[in-house]
């Protein structure tokens, strides 16, 4: 399991608002996938998918505002084929 | 960093936003380093991500009747407006390439419109924590932006004309009650377009060495 993590966006941006899941949960995924977008105050940005497998839990949802280095959701990595 | 300028003249809104889509493909897939665009735009009123639909204050049949446009669209902040009396410039900028900062890069913006109008004797500032740029207490320049690879899209309205002003009474710009103004309000005298263009693509380049 992989966990996607709101990165640093820069200096003074302590926190982002999800405003866009791409995909649902238990949806597959491709590492580097835009996953989710965010938005701060004027602007809004990607975050790509850390890895490839089925997206687990999403633990924020649309419109709830997240600090930095929060835990967005989870990636299921395959199993080895 | 390095830029190709491109100028779109009057353009129909929609038209100038797959515009941006497609240079930043060109700046995604590395044929184009990054792409500066300047345009003005018919009527339109445009909705970043997070805007509260309740800060358009008219119906859209009332603005269709206007011939006033609504797109939601994909940019960071609130409501805007954007007009023929504008001059708006969309930054397709390969942010990789330099520094990955979304708030240094707003800031940036700022800077780039307040160095452009103090080439017209105007002192215009940023207000602290908020976007754009202002005379006094009124906005002159609206910003708001898309990133998506580390390239940028979408940007900033710089207001030229007064005769536009009165358009941005059909919303709540950014979600606040501000008053805007105009280069044109400032100076009591009509500005060229084509100058201030010129003068912009100039800051840009230097900010952007």
């Amino acid at each position: 399991m992989t966990k996607v993590v709101l990165p640093e966006l820069g200096e003074g941006i302590e926190k982002a608002t999800i405003s866009y899941w791409y995909f649902k949960e238990g949806e597959k995924v491709n590492e580097r996938d835009d996953l989710v977008e965010l938005a701060t105050d004027k602007a809004t940005f990607n975050l790509p998918s850390p890895a490839s497998g089925a997206l687990g839990q999403i633990f924020f949802h649309e419109g709830d505002t997240v600090p930095v280095g929060e835990v967005l959701a989870t990636i299921d990595t395959l199993d080895k084929a | 960093m390095e830029f190709k300028v491109f100028d779109l003249g009057l353009v129909d809104f929609y038209r100038a936003w797959n515009f941006q889509k497609e240079i930043f493909q060109k700046v995604k897939n590395g044929s184009l380093e990054s792409g500066l665009i300047f345009c003005r735009h018919y009527p339109v009123i445009t909705l970043g991500r997070l805007a509260d639909k309740r800060n358009i204050l008219l119906s859209r049949q009332e603005l269709t009747k206007r011939d006033i446009a609504v797109y939601e669209i994909e940019r960071g902040g609130d409501v805007t407006y954007h007009g023929p009396g504008q001059l708006v410039a969309y930054p397709v900028f390969n942010l990789a390439r330099r520094k990955k900062d979304i708030r240094l890069f707003l800031r940036e913006l700022e800077g780039i419109a307040i160095a452009s109008l103090a080439e017209f004797g105007i002192e215009a500032a940023r207000l602290k924590g908020l976007t754009g740029v202002w005379v006094g207490k009124a906005k002159i320049v609206s910003i708001g932006i898309a990133i998506r690879k580390w390239i940028s899209f979408h940007g900033l309205s710089l207001n030229i004309e007064k005769n536009d002003l009165g358009n941005f009474r059909l919303i709540r710009p950014c979600g606040m009650d501000i008053e805007m103004t105009s280069l044109e309000t400032i100076l009591g005298r009509k500005a060229e377009f084509a100058l201030l263009k010129k003068c912009m693509a100039r800051k840009f380049k230097e900010a952007m060495q």
